[in-house]
């Protein structure tokens, strides 16, 4: 606040008379990054897309007209038509609802599985800990994409699972995460005083170290989707995803590299598609951080 | 004489050194070795000594925070070193404690209300709008105000933090109040403030202190009876006036004749001791001060003295009293 012209800190001061919670101070710090805000909205934007987009599409996503094959596009297809004449624009539309459902409920998956472990490991420390980190070292030693597959390998190829093995090469990631914070919060003086006033483990964990340890995992929670929705189309290029007929980008893109000289159409949309959720996801997972993560002004 | 509030009996705190991978115990650190005291209810007793000397750890110990290695704790009749987790945890309630950082002390995230509120939430006393009405009030008694509950810790100043730290230590009515440094972290004009607020309020809930603290000044300001730790042991226990004015241990005269007096042409005898504090992982033989003790005698090195009362209300742990009196 120190380098505002004198007449801003006035009207800080005013406003601070209300009360100012921490997170209301994080949503003002966050509103002062143009980059932050330009991720919300390209987020915000997919996300829409995701939940209205298919009821306002031109076409279904498996209208095969096969005399309009690799179209280029047009103002009848706005993105073109594929090798089997379906409309690529509807198809993109519909893959926001694939891909941002894969990458929001893999990460919900691995921050819940993740923070159990990471708390009860920071918190209970001794033999737990070193159990649960051991294998948190193990997972980290694989790299994540040859994890994936191993695990979709184990599960047989299908959308669920590729979700399933992206959330479980994410727990590691998470785990150690708050198990770090957790750490740290635990010296805290208000722990020690929280339990000198005589309160409950469980209430100490849940009321006073979790909120507490939550910053860091929401940002990486935001950036861990735009991985999730890089890997799941990773994996769907590679065949161990989303099966035929899913309008899912990465296998659009694995679809659609024969066509690459003839048809780029086919490949760019899909390919932007992938690229602007994940830069919006990247942009806003910074803003939080810088919102987040200076020290909680005292 | 009636009963003291709490009674302490050979308190010891010993950490183990590990090393290695597989933690083997290759030491102790000696952090509080044999204390004992004990506080009369009402009154305050203050405990001094340099940072490491274990006094800090002694709090702890009290409020079971750290498991005592060995001794037993006797608060208001009840045996606390024998207590369950459970029934500890309870028990607490009668027993506050009053922490040295009002910065590291406040949870960031709860608003003052909140904090003030979650002692009575846990002990699960009076309902929502007695609770509510509680918190007003005790804000008010440590000088803010009830619209302060609607803020959060990071809108205070030290001084204001602190009286709210005071102010949640009292909330479930304890009647032994053990303060941890509770002014060493704010500046002077502050640290009076809130001294004479734990007065002010020491006589009107008829509460009991455990004053911790390094300055002599403070200690002597609040306490009615003193104890002055050295590596892990308690050297000299005596009513305030008495320690002040008469100290009978080399270490209090040495401490004591360190205090800066705000006048410059006041001279007395200086006692320096050179050298540092022993580590409390391998403390001297004897008297762990006689390394450094102006004083020291052949048995010093040998026989660990004992806290013994060679005046009335006034006892050293000091060979240079033993049997013949004093010197």
């Amino acid at each position: 606040m120190s380098e505002m012209a004198p007449n801003a800190t006035i009207d800080v001061v005013i406003k601070q008379d209300q009360s100012v919670g921490p997170w209301r101070e994080a949503w003002r710090s966050f509103k002062k990054s143009k980059a932050a805000l330009v991720g919300a909205v390209i987020v915000a934007f997919f996300i829409l897309l995701a939940i209205v987009g298919p009821f306002f599409v031109p076409e279904g996503i498996n209208d095969q007209v096969l005399k309009n094959r690799l179209q280029p596009p047009s103002a009848e297809h706005w993105f073109g038509t594929d090798d089997f004449g379906r409309d690529i624009f509807s198809r993109v539309v519909h893959g926001a609802r694939i891909s941002l459902w894969v990458g929001f409920s893999s990460v919900i998956g691995s921050v819940v599985v993740g923070s159990m472990l990471g708390i009860i490991a920071g918190y209970y420390g001794r033999w737990i800990d070193t159990i649960i980190s051991r294998i948190f070292d193990i997972m980290l030693a694989f790299p994540s994409i040859l994890l994936a597959i191993a695990v979709v390998s184990i599960l047989g190829p299908s959308l669920q699972n590729a979700l399933i093995a992206i959330a479980i090469i994410n727990v590691p990631n998470f785990g150690r995460l708050i198990r770090s914070k957790v750490l740290s919060i635990k010296q805290e003086e208000y722990i020690t005083s929280a339990k000198a006033i005589g309160m409950k483990d469980a209430r100490i964990l849940f009321s006073h170290i979790l909120p507490n340890s939550m910053t860091p995992v929401i940002v990486q929670g935001t950036l861990a989707v735009a991985s999730a929705i890089i890997e799941a189309a990773a994996l769907g290029f590679l065949g161990l995803g989303a099966e035929a007929p899913t309008p899912e980008w990465g296998k659009m893109l694995a679809d659609a590299r024969i066509y690459l000289i003839n048809a780029p159409w086919t490949m760019i949309f899909p390919g932007l598609a992938i690229m602007l959720t994940v830069l919006g996801f990247n942009l806003m997972g910074d803003g939080l951080r810088d919102a987040l993560d200076p020290k909680m002004k005292n | 004489m009636t009963e003291p509030l709490l009674k302490v009996k050979g308190l010891k705190k010993y950490f183990p050194i590990r090393q290695g991978v597989l933690g083997k115990v290759s030491g102790q650190v000696k952090a509080v070795d044999d204390v004992s005291f004990y506080v009369n209810e009402g009154e305050t007793l203050g405990i001094v000594g340099e940072s490491g000397c274990g006094k800090s750890t002694t709090g702890r110990m009290l409020m079971r925070l750290l498991e005592p290695t060995e001794g037993s704790i006797e608060f208001d009749g009840k045996l606390l070193s024998d207590l369950s987790k459970e029934e500890m945890r309870k028990a607490r309630r009668e027993i506050q404690m009053v922490f040295q950082d009002p910065y590291a002390s406040l949870n960031p995230r709860h608003s003052i209300g909140k904090i003030l509120e979650e002692p009575l939430v846990v002990h699960g006393i009076g309902d929502v709008k007695e609770r509510k009405k509680k918190v007003n009030e005790f804000l008010e008694i440590v000088g803010l105000s009830s619209y302060h509950a609607r803020r959060y810790p990071h809108q205070f100043s030290g001084g204001q933090r602190q009286r709210i730290g005071i102010a949640r230590a009292l909330m479930t009515n304890p009647k032994l109040i053990i303060a941890d440094e509770p002014v060493s972290a704010l500046d002077v004009s502050i640290q009076a403030q809130v001294l004479n607020l734990m007065q002010d309020l020491q006589k009107d809930l008829k509460l009991t202190y455990i004053f911790i603290a390094h300055d002599l000044g403070v200690v002597r300001h609040i306490s009615d009876r003193v104890g002055v730790m050295y590596l892990g042991k308690m050297v000299e226990l005596a009513d305030s006036e008495s320690l002040y004015s008469k100290p009978l241990h080399p270490y209090s005269k040495a401490l004591l004749s360190a205090v800066p007096v705000p006048d410059p042409n006041f001279t007395r005898e200086q006692i320096l001791i050179t050298g540092d504090i022993p580590s409390p992982s391998n403390p001297p033989a004897g008297c762990t001060f006689h390394t450094r003790c102006p004083f020291k005698m052949d048995i010093c090195s040998k026989t660990v003295p004992v806290l013994k009362e060679v005046e009335k209300g006034h006892s050293v742990a000091c060979h240079l009293y033993n049997e013949q009196g004093q010197q």
